[in-house]
């Protein structure tokens, strides 16, 4: 067997093998060595001269060491024409050379399912634990008119309703328009044009405004409040504040759960009167009915019930977004990954609850005759 | 000697605050060079120029021979293989485990086995003074000094040519400060690597550094050898080796020398 390649040379002597080492023996030349060496069979006895060896690394003598342990395994080894250098290096790598390997981390199905089920019921007791924390620090909170923080209130309220305003604006006036066009083509149909206006007054008022308001503010601002508390977290600043006896509920989670508590119920009343315009807007469209027409029949027609309905809504609906959405950013841990999963899952719970909740007034509105 | 880091003229500048103002300085190959200075010096900006994360305002800056203002995208790259970076921070990407860690690189940009390659983190998490269990834990589980390590861990992976170190013996405990000393000193003896490093260790200044600079006002108040600096009568330097704490460390480091 002869084989002349540029890291190996081998001389197939009649009683040993010559195994000449040539070039770098680093890193990237780490794989082509390797095939090559694979093929060379253990011998009685091996001479392996290193003295063609223009540059090396540890990954180069580290290959080395797998080999030469294995052929000494087999017979005997000589080894000439090494440096000092390189002498050095096998010595600094034997002597950190770790026979036990590294724990795996994998999990199989049956663990991961066993985790997510227990980290469910963790969270959902978390959650409880949460909440009871949440209604202590209220009761406090209006015992004490004082630990009330306007400033923090008054910034949330700007941030998570004023700057909402536009987006709401644009959402609510298309599902407006969508509704009025199209029922218009039906209503039409019976001659009922008119009734375009109950139809909208009050799907507008009691459901539509405030579900789309919700989802909008829970996709808004409960996810940048998770964010913000998330990374308030890995940064430590929640343990220093705690350190400080500056209780988080009172700092962060309060002022943006009553902020919301303020601005949503006024952001569910500008998308009625946004949402309204845009119903009006496609009737005058569709079916020719004037705007003085329309405000006329929607005084006559909607109740003022179903616009209370839908207003008292708002703080059931932003209780729950802030309170998601703070209780996930304070789930989140030191890894950079559990940001972003908190804050899909806040999202995702938020308008769940939001929808659930609003289906349970339904019920119950239903039932009481409202 | 040949220059492996060469910078000249550097102005770093945020709006009108500046932090550098024409600072110049040359690392040589195979050299240990240190970056000293007072908080707030740009220490870590100079450190970010070099590495490419930050373009300077004005001023060049060579580093393995290739001028970084129109560097291409490939030989970016190429570059960035030939560095290891230790971050102040370690920097660790908390999605994966230390091992995964310090594997990343050899997976990504060498053919090598992946037998091989357990071999090789294996030996780089006992250089830095860690052991094989920790090489399975996630850097959230880790303590401070153990992320340290295993960032060192990672910046060798590749055995690169040139190595940064911002503030690598802080959070380290005085043994393992020491230790990580004699393995810089070893891997540059071996592997003849250059290594820029910051640090406020003078134990490290003391030892292992060779030559190194001072940043203050703006500027490289003193370049060089101890002896060289020493000579400088910036109230930095006086502050800084001046005083009994410093004589005593160096007095002690000569005692233990002979």
């Amino acid at each position: 067997m002869n084989m002349n390649q540029p890291f190996l040379h081998i001389e197939n002597l009649e009683d040993h093998l010559v195994i000449h080492s040539r070039g770098a023996w680093t890193l990237y030349n780490e794989p082509t060595i390797h095939k090559m060496l694979q093929k060379i069979s253990p011998q009685k006895r091996i001479v392996w001269d290193f003295s063609g060896v223009e540059a090396f690394d540890s990954s180069g003598v580290l290959l080395f060491m797998a080999y030469y342990e294995m052929f000494k395994s087999q017979g005997e080894v000589v080894l000439t024409g090494y440096s000092e250098e390189q002498e050095r290096m096998y010595r600094l790598l034997l002597k950190n050379r770790i026979k036990e390997s590294i724990p795996v981390r994998k999990e199989g199905l049956l663990h991961r399912l066993g985790k997510t089920t227990v980290e469910g019921y963790d969270v959902f007791v978390k959650f409880l634990e949460f909440t009871g924390h949440m209604l202590i620090a209220f009761l406090r909170y209006f015992t004490t008119p004082g630990n009330i923080r306007m400033k923090e209130i008054t910034y949330h309220i700007e941030r998570s309703g004023v700057s909402a305003l536009l987006i709401i604006a644009l959402t609510s006036f298309l599902v407006g328009m969508v509704i009025s066009y199209q029922s218009a083509v039906e209503l039409a149909k019976f001659g009922a044009d008119i009734f375009i206006v109950d139809l909208a007054g009050i799907s507008i008022t009691r459901e539509l405004a405030p579900l789309i308001t919700a989802i909008v503010v829970a996709g808004r601002s409960g996810s940048a409040y998770t964010a913000q508390i998330g990374a308030m977290k890995i940064t430590e600043e929640i343990s220093a504040m705690r350190t400080m006896g500056f209780d988080p509920f009172y700092f962060l989670i309060l002022p943006r759960t009553l902020a919301l508590m303020i601005a949503l119920p006024l952001l569910i009343f500008f998308a009625d009167i946004v949402g309204m315009m845009g119903s009006m807007f496609a009737a005058s469209l569709e079916l020719n009915i004037s705007y003085g027409q329309f405000v006329d029949r929607l005084q006559e027609v909607l109740s003022v019930k179903h616009f209370w309905i839908g207003i008292i809504k708002g703080p059931f609906f932003a209780m729950l977004i802030a309170m998601i959405g703070c209780f996930r950013g304070l789930q989140v841990t030191d890894d950079t990954e559990s940001i972003g999963y908190q804050t899909t899952a806040s999202v995702v719970n938020s308008i769940f609850f939001v929808i659930a909740c609003d289906a349970l007034f339904s019920v119950i509105l239903t039932e009481w005759g409202i | 000697m040949e220059k492996v880091i060469e910078a000249k003229d550097i102005v770093t500048s945020f709006g009108k605050t500046v932090i550098h103002d024409k600072l110049s300085l040359e690392v040589n190959r195979g050299e240990i060079y240190g970056i000293l200075g007072e908080s707030g010096a740009g220490k870590t900006l100079l450190l970010k120029e070099m590495i490419m994360l930050l373009k300077p305002t004005a001023g060049e800056m060579w580093v393995l021979g290739h001028k970084l203002s129109d560097i291409s995208y490939q030989d970016a790259q190429m570059l960035r293989r030939e560095w290891g970076v230790l971050f102040q921070f370690g920097a660790l990407f908390t999605s994966l485990t230390v091992a995964e860690n310090i594997e990343l690189q050899l997976k990504e940009y060498t053919g090598i086995s992946k037998k091989m390659r357990d071999e090789i983190v294996k030996t780089k998490i006992s250089m830095v003074g860690l052991e094989a269990r920790a090489g399975g834990l996630y850097p959230s589980e880790l303590s401070g000094g153990m992320i340290k390590r295993a960032a060192l861990a990672r910046a060798l992976a590749m055995d690169p040519k040139l190595l940064f170190l911002d503030e690598p013996t802080s959070g380290l405990d005085p043994i393992g400060a020491r230790n990580f000393d004699a393995l810089i000193l070893e891997l540059r003896e071996l592997l003849g690597i250059t290594v820029v490093m910051i640090t406020h260790d003078l134990d490290s200044i003391y030892s292992i550094v060779d030559r190194f600079s001072v940043l203050a006002d703006k500027h490289v108040v003193a370049e060089g050898t101890l002896e060289n600096v020493l000579q400088s009568d910036h109230p930095f330097v006086e502050k800084f080796f001046k005083n009994e704490y410093a004589k005593n460390r160096w007095e002690k480091r000569v005692e233990a020398d002979v």
